[in-house]
């Protein structure tokens, strides 16, 4: 059941209006977007994530460039409206189909793939500012949680704990509205980059030894995923770890956890725990527990410069995390959380994970 | 290992003596029976489109020469082994090769030597643009077969009505390389003039690349002056029609140019000069050595100019050779050459391949280590107006679904067609010098994609022609050119410049294009905001008020660049020279495709007076008379 927002459906008329009121003054429509980019990012060192800038661009629709995205933002926006009137929620690809026809006689498509279409949504959000949720368009649920803690969902109410090894499949939209958190007995939130890592914690009972919620988000956690740690964070003050690969694209997970992505930095309120805590795998790692060099994977051309841009980020700056990620780029490797298999099958349950949290041993 | 005796220090050691018995004279035969590949012989499918090849070759070259208007028949039949019937032409192992021309016949007595003597040629000793160069290719050819089958090379020849016609059935004696006569007799034979040939062999038959199809139809986009029938092996007839009615230019014999010499040759032609003083031999067998010229070497080299040529061996032959190279001379004359030009190669183009813009270049002369050369280069682009069309009617039928592009072939890479004198060569393209050029040039400069290390990609054919009194090839098979760098510098700058007329082409072709769609696109894009606005606004807007509005706005905007177009059409369009621009309207630019002459049409055999032409033959027959019907001089 979705909510309808009556402001979001009246924000989306708009744009309708700035068309007709353009037209009648003989003038190009335009649309103003603010830049989604590194140029309109600022990082807020005072409340720990990243903001958006003021840079706006307009998107006009007598201009040979930007004349098909103006067209289909149009489309995106006439489909967001009819999702609010019938009062049901989407995901991106539907929001592609519906809007995917012919022109005219043209023979012409509207959109050639999703690609398209996806970041005219994101256009709008930012554009409107209005969120996902409201604009009732949900992602793919590809997250799982697991532990103490009770969510009442559409009514049912689902015990964390007593759901075996699975757990439960993160909804993409985890507000207040569509999901409760009952109860929640938990010490700290681990957030684990890897659905693999994730079924061995799950396994080996890691939660419950530990007293911790698990979540994962396989790969770059989804809104989902981070909206719920943020919820468990601020409402039932639970401390956040975070525990990626160690290569640039970890680093890179853990920050969006932490501080926000550039991409939505518009949603890093709601979104960003400047709170979270960096627990591994760290390029000290291999040393403190011994890792043999051949279970690294040698850096590759585009690991290197990833990994000097993110040390040029705002972010990024702290004395701490520039001798991590030069480290990295001194011994030239990378490792997997799944290497830590090569010294047991549970050292990562059994040593690793309970080493750290005992000696704070963590990055923030 | 236990050997008791351990006196015997050299077990098996051979004598000088023992060794010097061992050695024996290679005869040339032999020696290409053993290595057929040097010719062309090294598989099955090659070896039938060799012995083709040389057939044609040497048909072209005696007819052109005796000014005769080519007319070439060539018929592959398959053949059953033994008494077996004939198989399919995919299936079958031998094929009878048959190539019939209606040009100035073989006097008798050199018939034998010619197709059954290896090196027996009248184009090896001379400096005149042809076809072929050494004397190899027909009786190698017949030598082949003679190996793979058994039988004997059959030729029929007639050196006008009313002489008889030769039967001849010759086989080479692979060790004395000499020819055997297996039957010679007079016979009855339907055409007036010309000579057939014979060859059966072991060969392989498949279509595509490097196939004998391939090959005649290369031949006939080369010669746009002859006719060509071929029957293929599958029961198919396909006749390549005379597009132009005179034969080119005839070439002229050249005397060699001092820079294009090695010592050997030098020393060589010391001892068969026919002068008595040295400075008399090198202004008269050399090209562009004048008397002062040549007095002047000699005392540079510190040698008498009256010394007799046959006395200057060793050291002195060494610093003479020395001295000539560095002596500034004037480059090779260039009348032997005789491009196959601009217009013909258009035409030949046009015939052959479908496409939309034609182009060719004929570059100015230029020389290679003393041999002069001309590089020729064409291309065909597009994939003609009826084949645009038809895709254009399959697009129609439906809309893309993702993942599906409109142009679906764009991996498609250019088809290269390399001529050496008009020759086609099919095989070792990535040897070549031409295909080395083709690399070299940025395609992109002219709006054709290209990947590292391959040709460019589009519905495109590059045609290069590199016309010398001697080309340089990477090996006796004649396959490739040797890459030198003037050859390569001139196929580049020809390449450069087509390439630049078919960059013209396409862009202004797709800014009309873009031009035409900017409208439309506005029009369409109209119709979807329109549409979306009304449904936002849950149907309250007047859309055709809206619509109207923003029309009138789209032709405020895009007026200027209509003005544009406009003006841009009467800038360009006409100005490519030597070009063919094919549209769904008509043909721009001259397409010469010329009807033969409406006088005394008896094409067989046509009537004009030549004395026998010994094609090959070294005692060269007073020369031919030029004849051809056009000119009247």
């Amino acid at each position: 059941m979705a909510k309808r927002h009556l402001d979001v459906e009246k924000k989306l008329i708009g744009l309708a209006d700035i068309v007709i009121a353009a037209a009648g003054k003989k003038k190009d429509p335009a649309i103003s977007i603010p830049v989604r980019s590194l140029s309109n990012v600022t990082f807020n060192a005072k409340k720990g994530y990243i903001e958006m800038g003021s840079n706006k661009q307009l998107r006009t629709f007598f201009n040979v460039g930007m004349a098909k995205k103006f067209m289909q933002t149009m489309l995106v926006a006439d489909a967001l409206a009819e999702l609010q009137k019938a009062d049901l929620t989407t995901s991106l690809r539907e929001i592609y189909y519906r809007t995917k026809h012919t022109m005219g006689d043209s023979l012409e498509n509207t959109f050639d793939d999703q690609a398209e279409s996806d970041p005219l949504i994101e256009d709008l959000e930012v554009g409107l500012a209005a969120l996902r949720e409201e604009f009732h368009v949900r992602a793919e649920n590809a997250g799982t949680v697991i532990g103490p803690v009770v969510f009442e969902d559409d009514g049912d109410k689902v015990d964390c704990a007593k759901l075996g090894k699975g757990g439960y499949s993160v909804p993409s939209i985890v507000e207040e509205e569509y999901l409760r958190i009952k109860k929640c007995s938990a010490d700290f939130v681990l957030l684990i980059e890897k659905g693999t890592q994730w079924n061995r914690l799950a396994e080996d009972k890691f939660w419950r030894k530990y007293n911790c919620i698990l979540l994962t988000g396989n790969g770059q956690p989804p809104r989902g995923v981070r909206r719920l740690a943020k919820r468990l964070h601020e409402e039932k003050k639970l401390p956040v770890y975070v525990l990626v690969d160690n290569d640039p694209w970890g680093y890179y997970i853990y920050s969006v956890v932490k501080q926000g992505s550039i991409n939505l930095a518009f949603e890093s309120q709601r979104m960003a725990i400047p709170s979270a805590k960096f627990v591994g795998l760290s390029s000290a790692d291999p040393q403190e527990y011994d890792l043999p060099r051949n279970v690294g994977i040698k850096l590759n051309d585009k690991d290197i410069s990833r990994a000097k841009e993110l040390m040029n980020y705002p972010w990024f700056q702290k004395k701490e995390w520039q001798v991590e990620i030069k480290r990295m780029l001194a011994s030239g490797l990378k490792y997997e959380l799944d290497a830590l298999a090569n010294k047991d099958f549970q050292y990562l349950t059994k040593q690793y994970l309970p080493k750290k949290l005992k000696t704070r041993d963590w990055l923030d | 290992m236990k050997t008791p005796t351990t006196d015997k220090p050299r077990p098996h050691g051979k004598t000088a003596d023992e060794m010097g018995k061992q050695q024996r004279e290679i005869s040339v035969s032999e020696f290409f029976t053993k290595n057929r590949h040097l010719l062309g012989f090294d598989n099955p499918r090659k070896a039938l489109l060799t012995c083709v090849k040389e057939a044609v070759d040497n048909a072209l070259d005696a007819s052109e020469e005796a000014g005769i208007l080519p007319e070439i028949v060539v018929k592959l039949e398959p053949v059953g082994v033994g008494s077996a019937p004939a198989p399919a032409a995919s299936q079958a192992t031998r094929f009878r090769v048959t190539v019939i021309d209606y040009g100035p016949g073989i006097v008798r007595e050199v018939i034998p030597r010619i197709f059954a003597k290896l090196l027996y040629g009248s184009k090896f000793h001379r400096l005149r643009m042809s076809r072929g160069q050494q004397g190899i290719g027909i009786s190698a050819a017949g030598m082949y077969g003679q190996l793979t089958t058994g039988k004997p090379v059959k030729i029929i020849s007639r050196t006008g009505e009313k002489s008889p016609a030769h039967y001849f059935e010759v086989q080479i004696d692979t060790k004395k390389n000499e020819p055997i006569i297996l039957e010679k007799k007079q016979i009855d034979w339907e055409n007036h003039r010309g000579t057939q040939v014979t060859i059966e062999l072991e060969g392989k038959y498949q279509k595509g690349r490097a196939s004998v199809d391939e090959y005649m139809e290369l031949s006939a986009i080369s010669n746009p002056h002859a006719k060509f029938t071929y029957h293929g092996p599958d029961g198919e007839t396909k006749v390549y029609p005379r597009t132009i009615q005179h034969n080119p230019d005839p070439p002229k014999e050249i005397k060699p140019h001092p820079y294009g010499i090695e010592l050997g040759m030098l020393l060589k032609m010391l001892q068969d000069t026919k002068s008595h003083w040295l400075s008399g031999f090198l202004s008269t067998d050399f090209s562009r050595v004048s008397s002062d010229t040549a007095e002047a070497i000699c005392k540079s080299a510190g040698l008498s100019p009256k010394k007799r040529p046959r006395d200057v061996v060793g050291h002195e032959a060494e610093v003479l050779f020395k001295t000539v190279q560095n002596t500034k001379l004037m480059a090779p004359p260039t009348n032997c050459l005789s491009p196959i030009g601009e217009k013909a190669i258009l035409s030949g183009l046009f015939k052959q391949i479908k496409g939309d813009f034609y182009t060719a270049v004929t570059r100015p002369p230029a020389v290679y280590r003393g041999n002069p050369f001309i590089i020729e280069a064409g291309l065909a682009w597009g994939r003609g107006p009826e084949q645009a069309a038809l895709d254009a009617a399959k697009e129609r039928t439906s809309p893309l679904a993702e993942g599906e592009s409109h142009d679906g072939d764009d991996d498609e890479l250019a088809r290269v067609m390399r001529f050496a004198n008009r020759v086609p060569l099919l095989y070792q393209q990535s040897a070549c010098s031409t295909f080395k050029a083709i690399l070299d040039t940025t395609w992109k400069n002219y709006g054709i994609g290209q990947s590292r290390g391959a040709p460019p990609a589009g519905p495109m054919v590059i045609f290069v022609h590199m016309a010398s009194v001697w080309v340089p090839f990477t090996s006796e098979s004649k396959e490739a050119i040797a890459d030198y760098d003037e050859i390569r510098k001139e196929i580049t700058l020809a390449l450069r410049e087509a390439g630049r007329r078919l960059g013209v082409f396409i862009k202004r072709r797709a800014r009309a294009h873009a031009e035409s769609k900017r409208r439309d696109i506005f029009e369409l894009y109209i119709e979807e905001v329109v549409g979306a606005c009304k449904r936002l606004k849950a149907g309250k807007l007047s859309e055709s008020k809206l619509r109207t509005q923003l029309t009138d706005i789209a032709k405020k905007i895009t007026g200027g660049q209509k003005t544009d177009e406009m003006l841009d059409r009467s800038a360009g369009p006409h100005g490519l020279p030597h070009s063919i621009i094919v549209t769904a309207e008509g043909i721009e630019g001259a397409a010469i495709i010329e009807e033969p002459p409406a006088t005394p049409a008896a094409p067989p055999p046509p009537e004009t007076r030549t004395k026998p032409a010994a094609r090959k033959a070294p005692p060269r027959r007073s020369s031919p008379k030029k004849t051809s019907g056009k000119k009247k001089k």
